[in-house]
């Protein structure tokens, strides 16, 4: 039986491996780790690209997202020839010299949905979903308009060194001092890790320690469900504002029912989309890694390479509320 | 086993009686033995799995990724057969690594700041240490505490940001030896050394006693204070050696370097056929294990297995080897 099964999977293997012998390129994108809804649907825009132009696709991710766990991953993907890497780094620069070792074997090297600020030069190309400078202000302005613009408010979010969420909390706590938000203070900045379980007690801890709370910004996904899930079950919807960046599909029912009022985010989708069309383009040489070059993108219409090797899938945050809810099913 | 006919008495000839245990069972019959299978067994599903993963250059490059957490389970198979446990090492490493880095950041000449680095290691084991013996703590106990504390000092002093090393620092693991990455081949040195220490010095088999049964050992003579002193002293040396050589390899350092290492430090002398109550195992079986678990993550890694998987995997090796080991011991220890 278990040898049957093993001789199954040998052959199974075999066979995807013989399909990797057609002139499609490889592209394999790695994930912060596995268990996280956000890049289903990422990856969904890889697989529907590359199940309409040249490319094959898979999708690997460590268990746990801490800042080295991604290298075996890396040298995996070295080791098996695949043309474009791409990659939600897990860490700024812990990355660096396995990515040396994967571009200098000529493999594209692109972070999709995060970057590794200050250690740009170690990857090709960045994909960013909207122009991450300005998601702090958005932010913070979002909550405003939830409180009245009066109130303490706090921060949850993914793990202590998750760069774009530093990055976006650095352009909070900067956007705060504008003294549009004068009455409004930052009382706590606390981290989940991007787990269910430490976000519920985090923000369980925030009610507790902070009883005039007035709203909670989680630039996360799981964090910004796991406070939702809080308030909803202690029916302090009306006192302690809820938003942050979340998924349409798990935040539906807290909109619904008037927990959440309204929370950001991008098209994950179109990111994975994007990161197909321009690793074929890049590969077939109609399209050029330089700054100010640009390439078409079926549904995207025409995008521009930026400063920094950077790309973005859209101009703004999209914001979801109970009248837009429904159109969204990422 | 005494084959002459002096006269005995009764309970001394029941007691000889038992048959010797033939040669080859000797050899065979132990837990690196099975370390052994279960390498190759590993290396032979690996291949069928991948065809990416027969590639001995790869394998290498990919022992590099655990080299450090081998090197320190090494020793830690020492302190473990004395009958002690250390899980603090991984944080070691980090605290040892940020301490270095942010000498070296600060401008302190390297040479200093790599001493001050391998000070701090030997200051972490001098603290478990007189934990352990002075003031006669469990070990699993103090250990744990300054796992935390020791990663707690290594994010206040690094704080959430990353400590740069200088570019001829960086890259331990591209530099090879007879082809071999550097990492490599001071864990196979290192395995080499402490193996011929454990099983050929009297300090060795002084270690083995200690583990056996400390009060027996002790009215024999045994200095096992100064013994688990060493031992505790080395663990925390080797450890800031790993710390730095994995800054070394990564490039920089942040106060999570290693996390959640010593997990897999304990897995490889469990793995190894070390006795989790001392007195058993060997730095032969920790090297095979060492081996053994590169192989099983990387292959399963190379041929894209979920993580899921490859936990579920690496648990039940865990559980085999624990059930293979107390039965071989069983068997043969009687």
């Amino acid at each position: 039986m278990l040898k049957k099964s093993l001789i199954a999977l040998a052959t199974g293997l075999a066979l995807s491996t013989a399909a990797f012998a057609q002139d499609k390129i490889d592209i394999v994108f790695i994930g912060k780790n596995t268990g996280n809804p956000y890049f289903d649907s990422l990856t969904k825009g890889f697989v529907e690209a590359c199940e309409k132009i040249a490319c094959n696709f898979e999708f690997v991710a460590p268990a746990t997202a801490e800042a080295t766990s991604q290298i075996p991953f890396i040298e995996a993907q070295i080791q098996r020839g695949v043309d474009v890497i791409a990659i939600s780094p897990n860490s700024p620069d812990a990355l660096n010299q396995v990515f040396d070792a994967a571009r200098a074997k000529g493999i594209i090297v692109m972070t999709v949905n995060g970057d590794i600020t200050g250690n740009e030069s170690h990857r090709d190309l960045t994909i960013l979903p909207t122009d991450f400078t300005k998601v702090g202000a958005d932010q913070v302005e979002m909550v405003g308009s939830l409180i009245g613009y009066d109130g303490e408010i706090a921060i949850l979010s993914a793990t202590t060194e998750a760069p774009d969420q530093n990055f976006w909390i650095k352009g909070m706590s900067e956007a705060i001092k504008d003294p549009k938000y004068a009455k409004m203070k930052l009382v706590a900045t606390v981290y989940g890790d991007d787990q269910p379980e430490k976000s519920t007690t985090e923000m369980e801890a925030l009610l507790s320690n902070y009883p005039d709370l007035k709203g909670v910004i989680a630039p996360t996904t799981v964090g910004v469900a796991a406070a939702a899930q809080v308030v909803q079950s202690r029916g302090i919807a009306d006192k302690v504002k809820v938003t942050g960046l979340g998924l349409p599909s798990e935040m539906r029912d807290f909109v619904k029912d008037g927990t959440v009022e309204a929370f950001q985010l991008w098209s994950p989708y179109n990111e994975g989309w994007l990161a197909a069309h321009l690793a074929v383009d890049l590969k077939a040489g109609k399209a050029k890694n330089e700054v100010g070059s640009t390439f078409e993108v079926p549904n995207l219409g025409t995008i521009t390479i930026n400063e920094g090797n950077s790309i973005n899938t859209q101009s703004s945050l999209t914001t979801f509320n109970a009248e837009n809810i429904d159109q969204f099913d990422f | 086993m005494s084959t002459t006919g002096a006269p005995t008495t009764p309970a001394a000839a029941m007691h000889e009686a038992a048959p010797a245990r033939p040669v080859w069972h000797v050899a065979l019959v132990r837990p690196e033995t099975m370390t052994l299978v279960l390498l190759i067994v590993a290396i032979i599903v690996a291949s069928y799995l991948s065809p990416y993963f027969l590639d001995i250059g790869y394998i290498l490059r990919s022992f590099t990724l655990s080299a450090e957490f081998a090197l320190v389970a090494l020793v830690l198979t020492m302190v473990i057969i004395a009958g002690e446990i250390d899980l603090s090492p991984a944080s070691n490493m980090a605290l040892s690594a940020c301490l270095f880095a942010w000498a070296q950041a600060s401008g302190i000449p390297m040479p200093i700041a790599i001493a001050i680095g391998l000070l701090a290691g030997l200051a972490m084991g001098a603290l478990n240490a007189f934990m352990v013996i002075a003031l006669q703590l469990p070990s699993i106990i103090v250990t744990i505490g300054t796992l935390t504390l020791y990663r707690g000092l290594a994010q206040i002093i690094a704080g959430d940001k990353s400590i740069r090393v200088p570019d001829w620092f960086i890259g331990i693991d591209k530099v090879m030896v007879l082809g071999i990455p550097v990492p490599v081949v001071i864990f196979i040195v290192a395995a080499l050394v402490l193996g011929l220490i454990l099983a050929g010095t009297i300090f060795g088999r002084q270690i083995y006693q200690i583990g056996t049964n400390e009060v027996a050992a002790r009215y024999a003579g045994i200095r096992t204070r100064r013994i688990k002193l060493t031992l505790f002293l080395l663990i925390g040396l080797v450890s800031a050696v790993a710390g730095m050589m994995t800054a070394s390899r990564l490039g920089s350092v942040r106060y999570d370097l290693g996390l959640g290492g010593e997990l897999q430090m304990v897995l490889m002398a469990m793995l190894g056929g070390t006795y989790i109550f001392g007195g058993r195992g060997t730095i032969l079986g920790t090297f095979l294990a060492a081996w053994l678990l590169v192989v099983v993550s990387t292959g399963m890694t190379v041929a894209n297995l979920l993580p899921a998987i490859q936990l579920t995997v690496l648990g039940v090796l865990l559980i085999v080897a624990i059930i293979a080991t107390n039965f071989i011991y069983s068997r043969t220890q009687r």
